[in-house]
């Protein structure tokens, strides 16, 4: 093969508590389409963002034809010929496409007007049809995307980075991407195709390179991959596969859900049909890639969403859209979002113990606050759990992710919950934090609690759960039972696959 | 969520920058006067520019003030509307509900007693409180519809406050115009001067109203003990720190914020009762009442860094700086608006300020 245009050797990248990237390699070649595959949290964006210029590397090297390169910024990374195309396109809704485009590239008279000809030119050569005089709020996200791909090529880009181009489009205007992929890779250009989507990634790509946990764990030629090969690197394999689970006694149904479909904050239809039951001292595991209605599910059965049909019981009583009332009736809540929902992080400690229950005894005295009983919760609740704080009068933002989330667990559950809705609940924590979680929310179905899990991580959801489904575009396929699972199945149907 | 402002770790002349997220109190008050003092420095050049010396000036402001009887007494009565409204806005800065319309809230707060006080029969002894209870009302109500637009409609209260104040001032224009002008007081806007028992007692020989200036102690302890003591204080404090922590509490966000509203307006109110039934006995065109006094709490609000307690104290600063202008204009034919000028700067400082206060320098380490 000839010399690869784009090379990275050794890059790691560390964040507080996390490894990123852990020694990534990477060849891209040109005119190939390469597609990076792995889960949230594999590490694809940060190594989308040390080429982009947006981070730079801890260690490592990055070279562009063979010469080793500094990415300082977006910019910069543009100049050497590196363009992204950004998910979620970043354009001014009330311009024009051509006032967008000439954004800081345009000649300093009539921008707009002397951009034209060059856009007219660029769609024409790889099929990317833009109206340049169109506003940009009038377009469809397929257009935008095309909007952003010539921005990217107007800027001289020779490696252009897609990440998750498809996620925002219909399967016709995916198509229409493709067709224009084809044409950058036929005019020499190289592209890394982002995505979850194992048949897209068959579809179109030459070679596919798997990330997990920060680490490159394979790379194959796209012809000589199967779907159950790639759902097998992107989910792991671990030889010393344990299950933490002991055999569960089960009680009477907690929850019942029953054709229940919600609206996404956009408005667009998040939750269809959805419909399973949950039993006290069961776990079921909701495994699925983010964005496919988790978030409406634990919001509607947590009472911070109404939904739109269908039914929700809790011990035969319809539920009521009202968190606190919720708590009261025994669901607990343990939020993806630890700082951004799951504490007020500029309070301390004690304050946050004390968000469920602050305004009813014994923590408040009629209309008053009792200083002495916040203090007695928190100083036992911060033994209980081993919370790590110099003091219960700690800000809890100070507090490492752990410890938040001990915090968090702590409050949730120190009562007895009838249902615990858990969110990546071990998500970014340490080895030690992630097992006390676990054990935690085991020990409680133990008490006759019923856990709903939501995870990408399938080796929790396959560790703990009785009940396994999965969430694919607002529909739940399953609950199977964990022992008729692999990680295997799981991976094809959060990839849209049938098992 | 605090983010850094600066990239930390970045060294000139070697020296660090370093973010520290939970800076110690007394680096806080530090910068806080820092920023003071550089404000006064920046209104120097402003004054030598205009051809005064400011070491005059700062003189003058000091002694008009601070250095006799007459001074202090001017200083207190300035405090007195600005300890009210400031501890109400310092509320609502906690409680994350912008009142930029203080002084409309004051003026319907004046509007409402002297409606009580004109034309209202109430046995002697009850004239007043019932004053101060419909100024509170009347400021707290107005204050309210900012609110309810908020939080039903989701508009943003900075501009409905400003707005309002305007239609506030233009409607109390119209009162003293026309139904409400007085009949002894031919071809002046005013209405008619207050009965002596809808006007208040003040310290012999000043214009210090004490019962209001009690009032707005009192109520800056009032809101202290309700912040950090009560469980609405605790709601006001999640709603105004993280309110999607509050949405998943379940702590219903509407009603706290209708709740701040009420008595930051109401505080407004009351001070706006203060001054008609003391300073003027009569209502007036209300630029005369407010005299920007809404404006300027919300710097003694800021300063107060959401203690309702402090707020009193930054009060009685912000109340130097507004009786010493006073001396100033007299004494170097300065503007009007030099007080504005001046305690412009000094917030203008003290936000400019604020980020410096989460970082400390370090020698850079060798190596």
């Amino acid at each position: 093969m000839a010399e690869p245009l784009l090379q990275l050797r050794g890059i790691t990248k560390r964040f507080p508590g996390v490894v990123a990237n852990d020694r990534v390699d990477l060849e891209v070649y040109p005119g190939e389409v390469l597609a990076l595959l792995g889960e949230n949290g594999a590490g694809k964006s940060t190594l989308i963002s040390i080429l982009y210029g947006l981070y730079r590397p801890d260690e490592g090297e990055i070279r562009l034809e063979g010469q080793p390169i500094q990415i300082a910024s977006p910019r910069h990374a543009l100049e050497l010929g590196i363009g992204l195309v950004p998910q979620h396109p970043l354009l001014v809704g009330r311009h024009t496409v051509a006032e967008n485009l000439a954004l800081g590239v345009g000649a300093p008279l009539f921008p707009a007007q002397r951009i034209i000809p060059q856009i007219t030119r660029i769609s024409r050569a790889y099929g990317l049809q833009v109206d340049p005089k169109a506003q940009v709020h009038t377009l469809s996200p397929g257009e935008k995307q095309r909007v952003e791909i010539v921005r990217s090529l107007l800027g001289g880009a020779r490696v252009l980075i897609l990440d998750e181009p498809t996620s925002v489009l219909t399967p016709q205007e995916a198509e229409a991407l493709f067709g224009v992929m084809r044409e950058l890779r036929a005019a020499g250009r190289s592209l890394i195709f982002i995505s979850h989507k194992l048949e897209e990634v068959l579809g179109i790509a030459d070679r596919v390179v798997v990330l997990r946990r920060g680490k490159v764990v394979g790379g194959v030629a796209a012809q000589e991959a199967t779907k159950a090969q790639l759902a097998e690197l992107m989910v792991g394999r671990s030889v010393s596969f344990e299950r933490k689970r002991q055999a569960p006694s089960l009680g009477g149904v907690v929850l019942e859900v029953e054709g229940l479909a919600a609206r996404s904050a956009r408005g667009l239809e998040a939750l269809r049909g959805v419909s399973f039951q949950l039993r006290a001292g069961e776990v079921l595991g909701v495994a699925g890639v983010a964005g496919n209605g988790q978030s409406e599910l634990i919001e509607v059965l947590s009472g911070l969403r109404k939904a739109s049909r269908g039914a929700v019981r809790l011990e035969g009583q319809p539920i009521s859209a009202n968190p606190a009332q919720l708590f009261k009736a025994g669901v607990s809540h343990i939020p993806e979002d630890r700082l951004g929902m799951g504490t007020v992080p500029s309070m301390n400690v004690a304050e946050n113990l004390a968000l469920r229950e602050y305004d009813r005894p014994p923590l408040a005295r009629g209309l008053l606050l009792n200083p002495k009983a916040l203090e007695a919760q928190a100083r036992a609740q911060v033994r209980e759990y081993a919370v790590a704080t110099p003091s219960i009068y700690t800000p809890t933002r100070l507090l490492s992710g752990g410890n938040i989330q001990k915090v968090i667990l702590a409050r949730e559950l120190s009562g007895h919950p009838k249902l615990i809705l858990a969110v990546h609940p071990t998500y970014g924590l340490d080895i030690g934090a992630t097992e006390q979680v676990h054990r935690v929310l085991l020990e409680k179905t133990y008490q006759g609690a019923a856990v709903l899990l939501v995870s990408e991580d399938l080796e929790e959801i396959l560790s703990l759960s009785d009940q396994v489904a999965v969430l694919y575009h607002g529909e739940l396929k399953g609950p199977f039972p964990v022992e008729s699972v692999t990680r295997e199945s799981l991976g094809l149907l959060m990839t849209g696959g049938t098992a | 969520m605090n983010k850094p402002a600066f990239r930390s770790g970045r060294s000139v002349f070697g020296l660090r920058l370093e973010y520290d997220p939970s800076p110690p109190a007394r680096r806080v008050g530090l910068v806080l006067a820092l920023a003071i003092v550089a404000a006064f420095l920046a209104a120097s050049l402003i004054f030598w520019a205009y051809g005064v010396s400011p070491v005059e000036v700062y003189k003058t402001l000091l002694g008009d003030t601070l250095g006799s009887r007459v001074g202090l007494a001017e200083v207190l009565r300035r405090a007195i509307p600005l300890i009210l409204i400031g501890t109400g806005l310092t509320l609502a800065l906690r409680g994350q509900f912008f009142n930029i319309g203080a002084e409309g809230q004051m003026a319907m707060g004046a509007t409402a007693a002297a409606g009580v006080a004109l034309f209202v029969p109430l046995p002697p002894p009850l004239t007043l409180p019932v004053m101060f209870l419909a100024g509170f009302m009347a400021g707290g109500a107005y204050a309210l519809i900012a609110a309810w637009l908020k939080a039903r409609l989701g508009v943003n209260e900075i501009l409905t406050t400003l707005m309002l104040n305007y239609i506030a001032v233009y409607g109390v224009l119209y009162l003293v115009q026309g139904p409400w002008r007085g009949k002894s007081l031919f071809g002046f806007a005013f209405t008619d001067t207050f009965p002596p028992q809808a006007q208040l007692p003040t310290l012999p020989g000043t214009l210090v109203h004490w019962p209001t200036l009690i009032l707005g102690v009192v109520l800056a302890v009032l809101l202290q003990v309700l912040l950090t003591r009560t469980t609405l204080g605790y709601a006001v404090r999640v709603v105004g720190e993280n309110p999607k922590a509050a949405q998943y509490a379940g702590i219903p966000i509407a009603r706290v914020v209708l709740l701040v509203a009420l008595c930051s307006g109401g505080a407004a109110g009351l001070a706006g009762v203060g001054e008609v039934a003391s300073i003027h006995k009569k209502l007036l065109d209300p630029s005369q009442i407010t005299l920007g006094y809404g404006f300027t709490a919300l710097i003694v609000a800021y300063l107060s860094r959401g203690n309702p307690i402090l707020s009193v104290l930054t009060a009685l600063l912000m109340a130097v700086i507004f009786a010493g202008g006073d001396g100033m204009k007299i004494a170097f034919q300065m503007p009007f608006r030099v007080v504005d000028v001046f305690s412009g700067l000094i917030l203008l400082f003290i936000i400019a300020s604020e980020p410096l206060v989460n970082y400390r320098l370090r020698r850079k380490p060798h190596g």
